[in-house]
C-alpha cells in the first residue's frame, strides 16, 4: 500500500496552486513605490578596446535620473569567483579583474558598457540610443585551442596568456598512468565536444535594489538559488556592505538550473544605484539579454583514452580536456571541469589508474558557469562513450562490458578523491534490462528497417556526487566557502511548525517535502508544517540549492533541528506526565509513557512550552525553537543505468527518441511523485543536449543562437513517454535521511545514452560512423552517413 | 518599442488612405512585425491594423478558385479551407504555434515573404494571385527575392485567389529551433500540369523546381523525381543545415509531398 502522508508518499505540491493560478510572487511583480527602471546598454561586439563613453546627451534625455559606466565603479569592488584552482605545477589560477560594468575594454557581446536609469525602461532605453561610444575592435578570441596557441590575443592583457590553469589529477599518478597505457592490451580512443548551452529558465533574471536612507539599508529582490550566497559575495566583496545592512529576497524564483546559482553584475548594479539614485532600481532581463549575460554551461572539448588488460578489464583512464571558461570568471566556473568532473571519472567502473587533465581558456564569450549536472554530465558522457567505443572495437556486448568493470563492493575508494559509500550498479542495470525487452530488439529494429528507417539501442550508467559538500574538503580543494546548510525549526504554541531553510526552492518542490519529513518524524499532519525560504532577513544561513543537495544537506539540517524540537519536547511531556524522561515515546502525534497509558498530545506540549505554569523552568527555557547547521560528511553518491532506442530517418538525417528508460538508484525517496518529475526535468534537458540544443558563435565573437529562432529549445514532441524507475535503494550511510539527491541525474545520465543509440542505429546502417557530436541534428546526421 | 498611433479602420479604403500617411505600416496578425518592433528593429509611426476590415475575412470556394481575405488568420483557413484544399489547409494547420495561428494572416505572410515561410510555397505553387488595393499581381511576379516582394510602398494585399489543384500536398522539414520550413515543397497537380514550389532552400527566396514540374507533369509518381537533383549553389547555408543538405532534401521532400497529395 503506498503511504499517503510523511515519507514515502506522493503527496501533490502544495506549491503548484499558486504557480497554476498565477499567484506566484517572482521577483519581477516586486515593485516599489517610486523606483526607477535601468536599461544596461550592451557590447554589440567582442572585443574591443573602449576609448571614450560620452553620456552628456543621453543625460539630458526625458526621465534620465542618471547614466553610469565603468568610472562611477572605479573604487567598488569586482564580481569575485567563489573557488580558486592549483593548477599542475602548483600556482594559483591566473584570475582577471570582474568589474560591474566594462573598464578599458569589452570582452564578450553583452557585457554592459553603460547604465540607464530612468523613470521608465522606455526612456532608459531612449536615452541609451544616446550613448556615443567609440571602441575600437579588437581581434575576438573564440576557438579555445587557437586560445591557448603562441601569439594569441589576449583577453586580459594583465595576464600571462589565455590560460585560467592547467590542472592534472592526480597528478603524481601521471607516471603509472602513462605505463599502463604502454602495457595495455587494447586503447580505445575518443575526441567529442560537450556542446555548449544556454540554461533558459522560464523566468528570466530580475534585479531589484532598494535603500532605505534613514536606516542605511539595502534590499535586492533578485531572481536567485542562493540569497545567502549572493548577499555575502556581494556585500563583502562588490560593495562593501556588511551583512547587518543588506538583505537579500529570493521570492518565488522560476526555475534556475544552475544560472541563477551566481552573482551577477546586474545585481550589484540594482544595488549600488538604488543607494546612489536614493530610489528602488528594477531590472527584467529579456530574452536577448539572458541569451548574452546569463553564464552559459558546458563547452569542454575533451580526448578521452580507456586502457583494457586482454581480458578486456579497464586498467586505465587517461584524459584531456579544454574548458571554456568565457571573458570572466563566474562564481563557480573555476571548479566545474576540476572538482566537479575529475572526482567522476571512475564512473561506475574499478577503473585503478586515472589521470585527468583540464585546461581552462578564457575566450571572448559569455562566462561559462555550472549548469545542470556541472561536470558530472561532461565527465559521464565522456566516460560511457568511450565505454561504448571499446566494447564495439572489442566485439563485445556493451552491457556484458560494463558489468565486468562494475565496482560492486562499498565503501570504495576511488582513485580520484572520492568514496562511494554505497551503490549497487549491477541492480539498477538488472532493473534496466527488465524494462526494455533487450530481446525484443532485434525484431523492432527489423520493423524499422521494414519502414526505410535505422534503429539503435543505447545504453550507459552513471554516478554522480552531489549533496554538496563536506565544507573541510572543498576548502582544501579551493572552495572559498563552505558547503553546509541550516534549518530553524519554530514550533508555534498550538503545535503548528514552521522550519526556516536555507535552502531555495525553485521548483523542486520543497514546499510539500519538506513538511513530509517533519510530518513522518513527529506523526503529524503534513499541513501542520510550513516552509520560510529565500529571505536572508528570516532564513538561518543557507548556501543555497544546487549539487542535488537539498533533501541532503538542508533535509539534513532540517532533521537535526526537528532532533533538538523532540528532545526538548520529551522533557516537557515528561514533565507534565510526572515520568522518567527516557521513557517517553512520541508517536503519531502523542507522547506516551512507555508500558502505561498515560499521554499528552504534541499541541499540549506545545502550548506548555509557550504558556510555561507548569513547566520545568529550572531545567529548560519556555518556547520551541532549535536551529541547526549540517555539514555533511561525505558527497552522496546517486547511480543508475538509463537506456535510449532511436529511430533515424536515412533519407532526412532526423533522430527520433522512440523510447527511453532510466533506472536510478536516489537511496531513500521522500515523495516519488517529486522525484519522477525532477527525473522527467532532468532528462528532457539531457536529451535536449543530446538532440537539439547548442549555442554557437561565429569567428567573431558573434552569437549565433541568440533567440529560440536559432537556439532550439527541446519541446513536448520531441521526447518520448520516459518510463523511470527508482525502486533499487542503496540509501546514503552518512545522512540522517539516507537520501541521495535525484536534480541532476536525468541531465548526467542520458546524453551518452542518446548517442550510444545514435552511432548503434548508423553502423547498423553499414555506416562507419563511431562518433558523432551533439547536437545530432538531421543535418548533422546527414552529413556523417554521406560523407 | 517606440511609441506609435494606432489606427483599425473597417474598409481597404479607409485603410488605403491611412496607410498613405508618413511611415504607416500595415499590421496584419503582428506574429513578425511585433517582435521586431520590439526589438526596436523597426519604429512605424502609425500602425494601420488590417483585422477590422469585414471584407478582408474569410475563405470561399468558387468555379475551382480558393479565395482567402487577405486578414485571414492562419487557423481560420486550417479549418475552413479543409474540404475544398487539402493541401493548403494542412499547410496553415502546421505553422507556428496555435497562438500564431489564430492571429498570423495570410497577408502579412505573403507581405513579409520570409524565404522560410509556407504560405509563399502555396502561392508559388498554385500560381495564385495576389490582389491588392489597387491590382491584381500573378504569383509568378509577386516574389521577387527573400523579403523582397513587388508590393510598392503602402499597398495593401486585399486576398488572394488560389486555383485548386486535383490533388496538392505542402511537406516541410522543420528547422529544429525556428520550427519555420528548413526546406519546404508544395507540389500542386492540375489538368494542364504540375507546379512545384520550394521555400526555405534558397537564397534567392522562394521558387519553382521547373525540372521537376516536367517530370511530374508526364509522371505524377514518386519515381518521376528519380535521377533528378538540385544544386547546392546558392542554397542557403547555416548552422541548421549546409547547402549541399538543402538541396538534398528538396528531392526527399518533393517527392513526399508527391507520394501524400490528395
Ligand atoms: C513563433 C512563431 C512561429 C512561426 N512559425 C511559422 C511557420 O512555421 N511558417 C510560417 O510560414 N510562418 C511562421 N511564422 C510567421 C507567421 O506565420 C506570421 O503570421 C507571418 O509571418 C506574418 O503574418 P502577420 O499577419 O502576423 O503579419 P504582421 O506581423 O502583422 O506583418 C508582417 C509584415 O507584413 C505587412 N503586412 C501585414 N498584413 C499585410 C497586408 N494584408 N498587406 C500588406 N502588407 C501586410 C506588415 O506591414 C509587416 O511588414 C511564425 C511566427 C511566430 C511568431
Amino acid at each position: 500500500m503506498p503511504k499517503d502522508s510523511g515519507i514515502g508518499a506522493s503527496t501533490k505540491r502544495r506549491e503548484d496552486i499558486r504557480f497554476l493560478t498565477g499567484q506566484g510572487n517572482y521577483t519581477d511583480d516586486i515593485n516599489i513605490a517610486g523606483q526607477a527602471h535601468v536599461y544596461f546598454l550592451r557590447s554589440d561586439i567582442a572585443h574591443g578596446t573602449i576609448n571614450s563613453i560620452d553620456t552628456s546627451a543621453a543625460a539630458a534625455m526625458p526621465g534620465v535620473v542618471r547614466v553610469f559606466t565603468g568610472a562611477d565603479f572605479e573604487g567598488v569592488g569586482g564580481i569575485p569567483c567563489g573557488w580558486q584552482v592549483t593548477d599542475r605545477h602548483g600556482e594559483p589560477m591566473q584570475e582577471p579583474a570582474h568589474p560591474v560594468i566594462a573598464q578599458g575594454k569589452v570582452r564578450h557581446v553583452g557585457e554592459i558598457v553603460a547604465a540607464v536609469v530612468a523613470d521608465s525602461l522606455s526612456q532608459a532605453r531612449d536615452a541609451a540610443e544616446a550613448i556615443v561610444l567609440d571602441i575600437t575592435d579588437l581581434p575576438a578570441v573564440v576557438d579555445m585551442k587557437a586560445a591557448v596557441a603562441e601569439g594569441a590575443t589576449k583577453v586580459h592583457d594583465d595576464l600571462t596568456s589565455n590560460l585560467c590553469y592547467d590542472w592534472g589529477f592526480v597528478e603524481e599518478n601521471k607516471g603509472a598512468v602513462d605505463e599502463a597505457f604502454a602495457n595495455a592490451a587494447h586503447v580505445t580512443t575518443l575526441e567529442l565536444v560537450n556542446n555548449r548551452l544556454v540554461a533558459n529558465p522560464m523566468e528570466p533574471r530580475v534585479a531589484v535594489g532598494d535603500y532605505t536612507r534613514h536606516n542605511d539599508e539595502s534590499t535586492l529582490y533578485t531572481t536567485s538559488q542562493n540569497p545567502h550566497v549572493i548577499r555575502l559575495l556581494m556585500g563583502a566583496f562588490v560593495l562593501g556592505i556588511p551583512e547587518h545592512k543588506l538583505r537579500v529576497v529570493a521570492p518565488d524564483v522560476g526555475g534556475g538550473f544552475g544560472a541563477k546559482i551566481f552573482h551577477y553584475a546586474e545585481e550589484a548594479f540594482c544595488t549600488f544605484a538604488a543607494k546612489a539614485c536614493n530610489r528602488a532600481v528594477k531590472w527584467t532581463s529579456s530574452r536577448s539579454e539572458a541569451f548574452m549575460s546569463d553564464a552559459h554551461g558546458r563547452d569542454h572539448v575533451s580526448k578521452i583514452e580507456l586502457a583494457l588488460d586482454a581480458e578486456n578489464n579497464f586498467t586505465a583512464l587517461r584524459t584531456e580536456t579544454y574548458a571554456n571558461m568565457g571573458a570572466y570568471l563566474s562564481t563557480f566556473a573555476p571548479s566545474v571541469p576540476t572538482w566537479l568532473h575529475g572526482t567522476l571519472m571512475a564512473g561506475n567502473y574499478k577503473t585503478p589508474l586515472i589521470y585527468v587533465n583540464v585546461k581552462a581558456v578564457f575566450t571572448n564569450t559569455v562566462p561559462v558557469d555550472a549548469y545542470r549536472g556541472a561536470g558530472r554530465p561532461e565527465a559521464t558522457y565522456q566516460l560511457e562513450r568511450v565505454v561504448d567505443k571499446a566494447a564495439r572495437e572489442l566485439g563485445v556486448d556493451p552491457v556484458a562490458l560494463r558489468r565486468q568493470n562494475f565496482v560492486t563492493e562499498f565503501p570504495y575508494e576511488t582513485p580520484v578523491a572520492v568514496a562511494y559509500d554505497t551503490g549497487d550498479y549491477h541492480a539498477t542495470m538488472d532493473q534496466l534490462e527488465s524494462m526494455i525487452d533487450r530481446e525484443g530488439f532485434a525484431a523492432r529494429r527489423a520493423a524499422s528497417e521494414a519502414n526505410g528507417k535505422l534503429r539503435g539501442l543505447g545504453v550507459n550508467c552513471y554516478i554522480e556526487a552531489c549533496g554538496i559538500a563536506p565544507s573541510n574538503l572543498v576548502g582544501q580543494l579551493g572552495a572559498r566557502a563552505g558547503l553546509y546548510e541550516s534549518a530553524t525549526v519554530r514550533v508555534n504554541a498550538t503545535g503548528g511548525l514552521v522550519v526556516m531553510t536555507g535552502s531555495h526552492s525553485h521548483g523542486q518542490g520543497h514546499e510539500t517535502s519538506f513538511p513530509q519529513v517533519i510530518a513522518e518524524m513527529i506523526g503529524i499532519d503534513e499541513s501542520m508544517v510550513e516552509i520560510v525560504h529565500g529571505d536572508t532577513a528570516n532564513t538561518p544561513m543557507g548556501m543555497g540549492t544546487y549539487g542535488s543537495r537539498s533533501i541532503a544537506v538542508g533535509g539534513s539540517a532540517m532533521v537535526r533541528a526537528a532532533e533538538k524540537i523532540i528532545a526538548k519536547t520529551k522533557k516537557i511531556a515528561a514533565h507534565l506526565m510526572e515520568a522518567s524522561e527516557a521513557d517517553i515515546e512520541l508517536k503519531d502525534g502523542a507522547f506516551s509513557v512507555a508500558g502505561t497509558d498515560k499521554s499528552v498530545a504534541w499541541g499540549d506540549v506545545c502550548l506548555a512550552a509557550y504558556v510555561p505554569h507548569n513547566y520545568p523552568l529550572e531545567d529548560i527555557e519556555p518556547g520551541l525553537e532549535e536551529t541547526a547547521f549540517y555539514d555533511p560528511a561525505n558527497f552522496t553518491y546517486p547511480s543508475g543505468a538509463y537506456a535510449c532506442e532511436v529511430e533515424i530517418d536515412p533519407e532526412t538525417g532526423k533522430v527520433t527518441i522512440e523510447s527511453f528508460a532510466a533506472a536510478d538508484d536516489f537511496g531513500n525517496v521522500i515523495n516519488p511523485m517529486i522525484v519522477e518529475g525532477q527525473v522527467h526535468g532532468g532528462l528532457a534537458q539531457g536529451i535536449g543536449q543530446a538532440l537539439l540544443e547548442a549555442c554557437a558563435y561565429d569567428e567573431n565573437g558573434q552569437l549565433l543562437t541568440g533567440s529560440y529562432m536559432d537556439y532550439a529549445m527541446p519541446r513536448a514532441d520531441d521526447l518520448p513517454n520516459y518510463q523511470v524507475d527508482h525502486s533499487c535503494v542503496t540509501p546514503c550511510t552518512h545522512n540522517p535521511l539516507g537520501v541521495k539527491g535525484c536534480g541532476e541525474a536525468g541531465a548526467i545520465g542520458s546524453p551518452p545514452a542518446v548517442i550510444n543509440a545514435v552511432v548503434d542505429a548508423l553502423q547498423s546502417g553499414g555506416h562507419a560512423v563511431d562518433h558523432i557530436d551533439m547536437p545530432v541534428s538531421p543535418s548533422r546526421v546527414w552529413s556523417a552517413m554521406n560523407s | 518599442m517606440y511609441n506609435f498611433e494606432f489606427v483599425q479602420p473597417g474598409s481597404v479604403a479607409d485603410a488605403a488612405s491611412a496607410m498613405a500617411g508618413e511611415d504607416a505600416q500595415a499590421l496584419g496578425g503582428g506574429q513578425t512585425l511585433l517582435p521586431t518592433m520590439k526589438q526596436r528593429l523597426a519604429s512605424p509611426a502609425t500602425l494601420v491594423s488590417l483585422t477590422g476590415i469585414a471584407d478582408m475575412k474569410g475563405v470561399s470556394a468558387a468555379d475551382g478558385v480558393l479565395t482567402i481575405g487577405g486578414a485571414t488568420t492562419h487557423a481560420t483557413v486550417a479549418s475552413e479551407a479543409a474540404g475544398s484544399f487539402p493541401g493548403l489547409a494542412g499547410l496553415a494547420s502546421h505553422i507556428g504555434d496555435p497562438a500564431v495561428r489564430n492571429r498570423g494572416t495570410i497577408g502579412g505572410s505573403l507581405a513579409n515573404n520570409d524565404p522560410a515561410a509556407c504560405y509563399p510555397a502555396a502561392a508559388l505553387g498554385t500560381g495564385a494571385t495576389i490582389v491588392t488595393n489597387t491590382r491584381e499581381i500573378a504569383a509568378d511576379d509577386y516574389f521577387q527575392g527573400m523579403f523582397s516582394t513587388a508590393l510598392d510602398e503602402g499597398e495593401i494585399i486585399t486576398s488572394v485567389r488560389l486555383p485548386i489543384p486535383q490533388a496538392s500536398n505542402y511537406q516541410k522539414f522543420v528547422q529544429p529551433a525556428s520550427r519555420f520550413a528548413l526546406v519546404g515543397v508544395f507540389v500542386a497537380k492540375y489538368a494542364d500540369g504540375v507546379r512545384v514550389a520550394v521555400t526555405g532552400a534558397s537564397e534567392e527566396g522562394v521558387h519553382r523546381w521547373t525540372a521537376a514540374e516536367e517530370a511530374l507533369s508526364a509522371n505524377f509518381s514518386a519515381s518521376a523525381i528519380e535521377g533528378l537533383s538540385v544544386a547546392a549553389d546558392g542554397m542557403i547555408n547555416d548552422l541548421h543545415g549546409t547547402g549541399a543538405y538543402r538541396a538534398h532534401l528538396v528531392g526527399v521532400m518533393t517527392k513526399r509531398a508527391v507520394a501524400a497529395a490528395s
